[in-house]
């Protein structure tokens, strides 16, 4: 793995976004138009947003850029591309790194753009520092973008591609403690919730909802979602195969 | 570049069956057959991007798909393998930063396959001939000393056939090994050597003249059909 090649593919995936100005603007506003529908949804219900409105500004980020990603990757596995990168001197690690740092830039933008609106414009308070709450969500946009690398490689076509975003993500909408207490799951339900990424991304925006102090807690939980960011790309870097049958 | 007694097995079918040949440094090689005859499974095994059952691929010296080889192999895959969704040169200063190349790679290559005038048009605007100068061009970027050329003439205006075949001739000279890929039979005439293949198997090995002479044809597609017709089924 080298810088050039790694800041090269980042380039070089910021420039197709370039190119593509509808899908920037949909991963723009795509969170942003749900944040501000989901807090007209509870208005007037008191508190209901300030304790939902949290988690989906992570969650709606991470959904967003898993499909983009997803559908990214599985273009160049497609389009020849990365079996052609893959003949050359570029290294797995250059191509997932890549991807990451520009999807990642792009979540930095996002979550900025969704977290400006929920606090200035949509009105959403936590108890905690509101700049956190962007870290949080740039990091699951981050998260949403390694499974997506990592995931697609199981795909081989855009049907069963798009059909992942429904078979990952929302079993660990379902679990993840937003809908039912997570301590009020069935006991195999919550073993289960305890391995999912998604159940720490909202624990760790429930601890900003809740606490005016960086707790231990929330670390904990960032750490978690972290490791989990790196363990997926490190996978996605795995699944990359310069043979094939 | 050395294959010895190579053996590939897709979805249970011996695609490459026992293909055996050496090419030496700065030969230009056609490698002619009908389509499906393995032709493009042989150069994925070139380039180490096929998975192969038995034999030995070597190239320069190293068993093919080595770490080492990745800077002096260039490859060409049949469809353009190329982002359509940038411009020309937005796709070739991206493969020269990952090959290492100094910016005036960029112009070389598209002066070599004569898109001069398209350098900023986005890839998927272009027809499918310029879309595959495209991909070859980024093929050429790292003067790699082994090109794999898959079908890289294919619809293509025969006035830029003739120069490409003519860059191919002026690579070869300057040490450059290419194998090149070809369906259409009188393209063989400019190679130096030809490799005839059919089901997965080296049906002849030779120099275009040795082989019209050995075979009493006119042309190579008459070669080809009295080579099937002698040869044992």
């Amino acid at each position: 793995m080298t810088l050039r090649r790694t800041s090269a593919t980042a380039r070089r995936v910021l420039r197709q976004l370039r190119h593509d100005p509808r899908t920037v603007g949909l991963i723009l506003a795509v969170p942003a138009v749900l944040m501000g529908l989901l807090a007209w949804v509870l208005h007037g219900r008191d508190g209901n947003f300030d304790q939902f409105g949290p988690p989906l500004l992570g969650i709606f980020p991470l959904i967003v850029m898993f499909l983009v990603t997803s559908v990214a990757t599985l273009r160049e596995r497609t389009s020849g591309t990365l079996e052609r990168l893959l003949t050359t001197p570029l290294a797995k690690a250059d191509f997932v790194m890549g991807y990451a740092l520009a999807f990642g830039l792009a979540a930095v933008v996002q979550a900025l753009v969704v977290s400006g609106l929920s606090f200035g414009l949509y009105g959403l308070h936590v108890a905690g520092s509101a700049w956190l709450v962007v870290v949080v969500a740039v990091v699951d946009a981050l998260l949403g973008t390694a499974l997506g690398l990592s995931l697609s490689a199981l795909a081989s076509t855009e049907f069963q591609a798009v059909q992942f975003m429904p078979a990952f993500i929302l079993p660990q909408l379902l679990l993840c403690g937003i809908i039912v207490p997570r301590a009020q799951l069935p006991a195999p339900l919550h073993w289960l919730s305890d391995i999912l990424p998604m159940t720490y991304a909202v624990g760790a925006t429930q601890q900003l909802s809740t606490s005016a102090t960086v707790t231990s807690e929330f670390l904990l939980d960032i750490g978690v979602v972290t490791a989990f960011v790196v363990a997926a790309l490190l996978l996605g870097a795995t699944t990359l195969r310069r043979r094939t049958p | 570049m050395r294959v010895d007694h190579l053996r590939v097995v897709r979805g249970g079918r011996a695609v490459i069956d026992d293909v055996s040949f050496i090419v030496l440094p700065g030969t230009l090689v056609g490698l002619l057959g009908p389509s499906g005859c393995g032709k493009t499974t042989l150069m994925r095994s070139l380039v180490g991007t096929q998975v192969v059952a038995g034999g030995v691929v070597e190239l320069l010296g190293e068993p093919a798909g080595t770490p080492a080889l990745r800077s002096q192999v260039g490859y060409v895959t049949q469809e353009p393998s190329v982002y359509a969704d940038l411009t020309v040169s937005e796709n070739l200063r991206y493969f020269a930063s990952v090959l290492g190349m100094p910016s005036g790679a960029v112009e070389r290559v598209i002066g070599n396959v004569g898109l001069g005038r398209h350098t900023d048009s986005i890839v998927g605007s272009l027809s499918g001939g310029e879309q595959a100068r495209v991909s070859l061009a980024t093929a050429l970027l790292g003067s790699p000393r082994l090109l794999v050329l898959d079908e890289p003439t294919v619809g293509l205006d025969p006035l830029l056939r003739r120069d490409l075949w003519a860059l191919f001739a002026s690579l070869a000279a300057e040490g450059t090994t290419i194998m090149v890929s070809s369906h259409v039979m009188d393209e063989a005439e400019r190679c130096q050597r030809l490799l005839l293949m059919r089901d997965g198997r080296i049906l002849a090995d030779d120099s275009p003249e040795a082989l019209l002479s050995r075979t009493g044809s006119a042309d190579i597609e008459s070669a080809f059909i009295a080579l099937i017709e002698a040869s044992p089924t």
